[in-house]
C-alpha cells in the first residue's frame, strides 16, 4: 500500500471527525435532580375504589377520537370476562378483577397511556415522533413516523398499538389525553362522562394532594401508594387502589428509573468509541507496519547470511568436486595405462604361445586359432 | 464436488437454479402480498410483539453474522496479519451482501419503508439508540460497498477508479471497525430500554458488550464456515494462494474464536453475578439459558480450541457452523424467546409461514448474488492484472 505517514494521519483525523460528527448527540447528562414534570402540567387521577366498570369512558373515548365501531357494544359488560389491552381500535380499556375484595365486589381498572414525565416511547423514537407537551399529554406526530415500532418495544406499560391492517399509512395509536380538547379548555372525553369520582382531571400537583387526602381519609381502605407518582420516573396518570396494584394488572416491578436513563450510558459511550477507536487502531496499524519493517529487515539479514553461507558451502563443494574429479581422472589414467600394459603383455604372451604351439604341432593352425579366439 | 460446481456453471436447469427459482417466485408473491395488504396480512405481529422474525433473524442475527467483513479486514489491514489476506475479499463480499439484505429486510418490516431516510433528513431522534444503529448501518453499508468495489472494478477493467479505492483501504477499514463497534453493540443496547420485558437472565446493562463480543465470534465463525462452503462448491474458482491460506485461515480464526468465546462466556457469567440472578437458573428459562451458555458458548469455545491445537479441520468447520447457530439462537432469545417472558403462552408470538418464507427468500437472494459475483469477479483468486492485491 503506497502510503506516507502524514497522509495516513490526515485520513485518521478526517475519519475520526466524520465518525464523531455522525454519532455525536446530546447524551442525557447524569444529574442528581429528578425531573418532576413541567410545572402546572395536567394529569388524571384514577381511583379504583370508585370505578364501577360501566365502560362509559371507553364509549366516550371511542366517540371523541372517531374510532371504529367496536365488535361488541359498550353496554355489553360480558366483554369484561377477558383481560384486554389497548389496541388500534381502543385507546382505553377497563378490565375486571375478581376475588380481590372481602365483599366479593369485583375491582375495575382503566388502562390507557400513562403520559410518562420522561416517556420511553419518546426517547426511543428515532424521528422524534412523540413529544411530552408542557400541558401533560404525550402526543404523536404521524407525519414523520417511519413505523419501526421501537416505541412499542420501549413503552413499559404496553400501551401503543399499531395499525397493522393498513398497507399504506399505518400509524402508531394511543390515548392522547385528549390533547386537542384540553387545549380548548374541555375535559378529556373519558373524564367528562365518568359517573363517579373514579376519574378526576387537574394539575398533577393538585391531584397528588387529592390522592393523598383520599388515602388519609380511609387508611383502612386504601393501599398507601400512589401508582404513577414515581413509577418509571413518574407519570401523568395517577392511580389509587384498595387492592394491591399488581393484582389489578399494574406492574410493581418497573422501578422508578425513567426510561431515558436506561440508555443514557450506552449513548454516552458512542462519542467515546468514535473518538478513541480510530486512534487506537491507528496506533496498532503503525505498530504492525513497524513490526513488518523489522521483520522484513530481519528476513533480509537472514537471507544475506544464508546467501553467504550458501556461497561458502558452494565453493567448498566445488573445490572438493574438482579435487575429486582430478583424483578420479588420475586413477582412470593409471588404470587405463595399467590395463593397456596388461593387455599388451597378455597379447604378447598369447602370440608367443600360439607361435610355440604352431611350431610344435604344425598341422591344424586354423582349429587351434579358433579355439584360442574363443578363449580370449 | 467440483463436478457439481462445473455442472452448475453450464446448464440452466440445475438443482440450485430450480430451487432458487421456486423460492424467488414465492418471494415475489409474498412481496406483493406484504406491500399491497400491509403487515397484518402476512405477519403474526401484534401489539405485544411489534418485532418479529424479520427483526430477530434478518436484522439482529443478520448483522451479527455479517461481522466477518470488519473482523477480517481489521486483522489484515490494521493488525498486519498478511497470512489471512485471501480471506478478506470473500468476507467483505459476505458482509456487504449481508448488510444489503438487512436493509432490504427493513423495507419489509417497517410500516412506511419509503420514509426510511426520515431519521436523517426530516427529524433526527438523537436520543434513540435506533438512530445510532440506523446511521451506522447506512454508513457501514457504504463503506462495505467501497471495500468490495475493487473486485468489481477489476472485473470491469476500471483501473484508475480502483487505484483510488485501494489507496483508501486503510481508512475505510478503520472507519468500518468504528462503525461496526458502534452498531453491533447498539443492537444490544436497543433492549436496555425494556427491562420489564426481557427476561433478567438476558437483560443486562452489559448487553452492548455481549452483542459486540458475540458479533466478533459470529464474524470469525462465518469466515471459516463460508470458506468451507466455497471450497466445496467453487473450488475451480480458487487460486493457489487461496487454497494454501485456506487452512491457515481456518486454524488461525478458530484459535481467535476460542479465545473470544471464552471471554464471552466469562462476561455472561459476570453479567449474572453482577445482577445476582443466580436463582433464575433453577427455572425453566434458566435451563434454556444454560443450554445457550454451555451448549453454544462454552462448548464451541472448547471445540475450537481442540480443533486449532490438534489441527483438525473437520472439527473446526463443524464448530464454526455450531457457533454461528448459537449466535442466531442468542439473537432470537433476546428479541423473541425471552422477550415478553411475562406474557401467558397464548399471547406469545410465533412467526407466520409468510414471515418465514420471506426470510428464506431474502437469504436465497443473498446466495444468488454471492454465486453471481464469485463466479465472475476476482473474489477467490487474484486478478492476473493486480497480482499483489491479495
Ligand atoms: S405510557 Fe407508554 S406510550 Fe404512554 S407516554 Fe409512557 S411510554 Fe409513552
Ligand atoms: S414507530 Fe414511529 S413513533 Fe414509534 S419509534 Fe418508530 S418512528 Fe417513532
Ligand atoms: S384521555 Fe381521551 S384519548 Fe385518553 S382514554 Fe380518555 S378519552 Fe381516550
Amino acid at each position: 500500500m503506497a502510503l506516507t505517514r502524514r497522509k495516513f494521519l490526515g485520513w485518521l483525523g478526517a475519519g475520526a471527525a466524520a465518525t464523531t460528527a455522525a454519532a455525536v448527540k446530546p447524551a442525557v447528562a447524569a444529574s442528581n435532580k429528578h425531573f418532576e414534570g413541567h410545572p402546572d402540567s395536567n394529569a388524571v387521577l384514577h381511583d379504583l375504589v370508585a370505578c364501577v366498570g360501566c365502560r362509559r369512558c371507553e364509549a366516550a373515548c371511542n366517540k371523541v377520537n372517531d374510532l371504529p365501531e367496536p365488535d361488541q357494544p359498550f353496554a355489553d359488560l360480558t366483554v369484561l370476562e377477558t383481560k384486554r389491552r389497548t389496541t388500534e381500535k381502543a385507546y382505553t380499556v377497563v378490565n375486571r378483577y375478581d376475588g380481590l375484595r372481602p365483599s366479593g365486589q369485583p375491582v375495575f381498572a382503566k388502562k390507557q397511556c400513562n403520559h410518562c414525565l420522561e416517556p420511553g416511547c419518546a426517547s426511543a423514537c428515532f424521528v422524534k415522533a412523540f413529544t411530552k407537551t408542557p400541558e401533560g399529554p404525550v402526543v404523536y406526530n404521524p407525519k414523520v413516523c417511519v413505523g419501526c415500532r421501537y416505541c412499542m418495544v420501549a413503552c413499559p406499560f404496553e400501551i401503543p398499538a399499531y395499525e397493522y391492517q393498513k398497507a399504506f399509512d399505518p400509524e402508531v395509536v394511543k390515548c392522547t389525553m385528549c390533547h386537542p380538547r384540553i387545549m380548548e379548555g374541555k375535559l378529556p372525553g373519558c373524564v367528562s362522562v365518568c359517573p363517579t369520582e373514579a376519574l378526576v382531571f387537574g394539575k398533577r400537583k393538585d391531584l397528588l394532594n387529592t390522592a393523598r387526602q383520599r388515602i388519609a381519609r380511609r387508611p383502612d381502605l386504601y393501599v398507601d401508594h400512589i401508582y404513577g407518582e414515581n413509577e418509571m420516573g413518574g407519570t401523568s396518570w395517577l392511580y389509587i387502589s384498595d387492592v394491591p396494584f399488581e393484582k389489578a394488572g399494574m406492574r410493581m416491578d418497573l422501578g422508578i428509573t425513567p426510561a431515558p436513563a436506561l440508555t443514557a450510558g450506552a449513548l454516552a459511550a458512542v462519542p467515546m468509541i468514535a473518538a478513541l477507536w480510530p486512534v487506537l487502531l491507528g496506533g496498532v496499524y503503525l505498530m504492525s507496519t513497524r513490526r513488518d519493517k523489522e521483520a522484513h529487515q530481519e528476513k533480509e539479514d537472514a537471507l544475506k547470511s544464508a546467501r553467504e553461507q550458501e556461497q561458502a558451502a558452494a565453493k567448498a563443494a566445488l573445490k572438493k568436486a574438482s579435487e575429486d574429479a582430478a583424483k578420479a581422472q588420475q586413477k582412470a589414467v593409471e588404470k587405463a595405462v595399467k590395463d593397456a600394459l596388461a593387455q599388451a603383455e597378455k597379447k604378447r604372451e598369447e602370440e608367443q604361445k600360439a607361435k610355440q604351439q604352431a611350431q610344435e604341432a604344425g598341422q591344424s593352425p586354423d582349429g587351434q586359432g579358433q579355439e584360442s579366439e574363443e578363449e580370449s | 464436488m467440483s463436478s457439481q460446481a462445473v455442472r452448475a456453471d453450464r446448464g440452466i436447469i440445475t438443482p440450485f437454479n430450480v430451487i432458487a427459482g421456486i423460492i424467488v417466485i414465492m418471494g415475489m408473491v409474498l412481496t406483493a402480498w406484504r406491500f399491497a395488504g400491509g403487515l397484518g396480512a402476512v405477519t403474526n405481529l401484534d401489539n405485544h410483539y411489534p418485532w418479529g422474525l424479520w427483526i430477530g433473524l434478518d436484522l439482529m442475527a443478520g448483522v451479527a453474522l455479517a461481522a466477518g467483513g470488519f473482523v477480517t479486514s481489521a486483522a489484515v489491514h490494521v493488525f498486519g496479519m498478511k497470512k489471512y489476506s485471501s480471506a478478506v475479499r470473500p468476507a467483505i463480499l459476505t458482509g456487504f451482501l449481508g448488510y444489503a439484505l438487512v436493509v432490504i429486510a427493513l423495507h419489509y418490516d417497517v410500516g412506511r419503508p419509503w420514509r426510511l431516510p426520515y431519521p436523517f433528513i426530516m427529524s433526527q431522534g438523537t436520543t434513540s439508540l435506533l438512530f445510532e444503529v440506523a446511521a451506522c448501518v447506512a454508513l457501514y453499508l457504504t463503506v462495505l460497498f467501497l471495500e468490495f468495489s475493487p473486485a468489481a472494478m477489476e472485473w470491469l477493467g476500471l483501473k484508475r477508479a480502483r487505484l483510488i479505492v485501494v489507496r483508501l483501504m486503510l481508512l475505510l477499514t478503520i472507519f468500518g471497525v468504528v462503525l461496526s463497534t458502534l452498531h453491533q453493540s447498539s443492537l444490544g443496547a436497543l433492549f436496555l430500554i425494556a427491562p420489564g420485558k426481557l427476561h433478567p437472565l438476558w437483560y443486562s446493562s452489559y448487553l452492548p458488550v455481549f452483542f459486540f463480543v458475540s458479533a466478533v465470534v459470529a464474524g470469525l465463525s462465518m469466515v471459516i464456515f463460508e470458506s468451507s462452503i466455497t471450497a466445496r462448491y467453487f473450488a475451480d474458482k480458487m487460486d493457489e494462494t487461496h487454497k494454501q491460506q485456506k487452512t491457515t485461515v481456518a486454524f488461525g480464526f478458530a484459535k481467535a474464536a476460542a479465545f473470544t468465546l471464552a471471554g464471552y462466556f466469562f462476561a455472561k457469567v459476570i453479567g449474572i453475578a453482577v445482577d445476582n440472578n443466580w436463582h433464575y437458573l433453577a427455572t425453566g428459562y434458566g435451563a434454556w439459558f444454560l443450554v445457550e451458555l454451555l451448549g453454544f458458548v462454552a462448548l464451541p469455545a472448547f471445540l475450537f480450541a481442540i480443533g486449532a491445537r490438534e489441527q483438525r479441520l473437520g472439527l473446526v468447520k463443524f464448530t464454526a457452523g455450531w457457533s454461528v447457530f448459537g449466535i442466531i439462537l442468542n439473537r432470537l432469545n433476546v428479541s423473541l424467546i425471552a422477550f415478553n417472558y411475562h406474557l401467558p403462552a397464548s399471547e406469545r408470538y410465533f412467526p407466520s409461514w409468510q414471515e418465514i418464507g420471506t426470510s428464506i427468500f431474502l437469504i436465497t437472494l443473498g446466495l444468488i448474488a454471492f454465486k453471481f459475483i464469485v463466479t465472475r469477479m476476482p473474489i477467490l483468486y487474484s486478478h492476473p492484472d493486480y497480482p499483489d492485491e491479495h
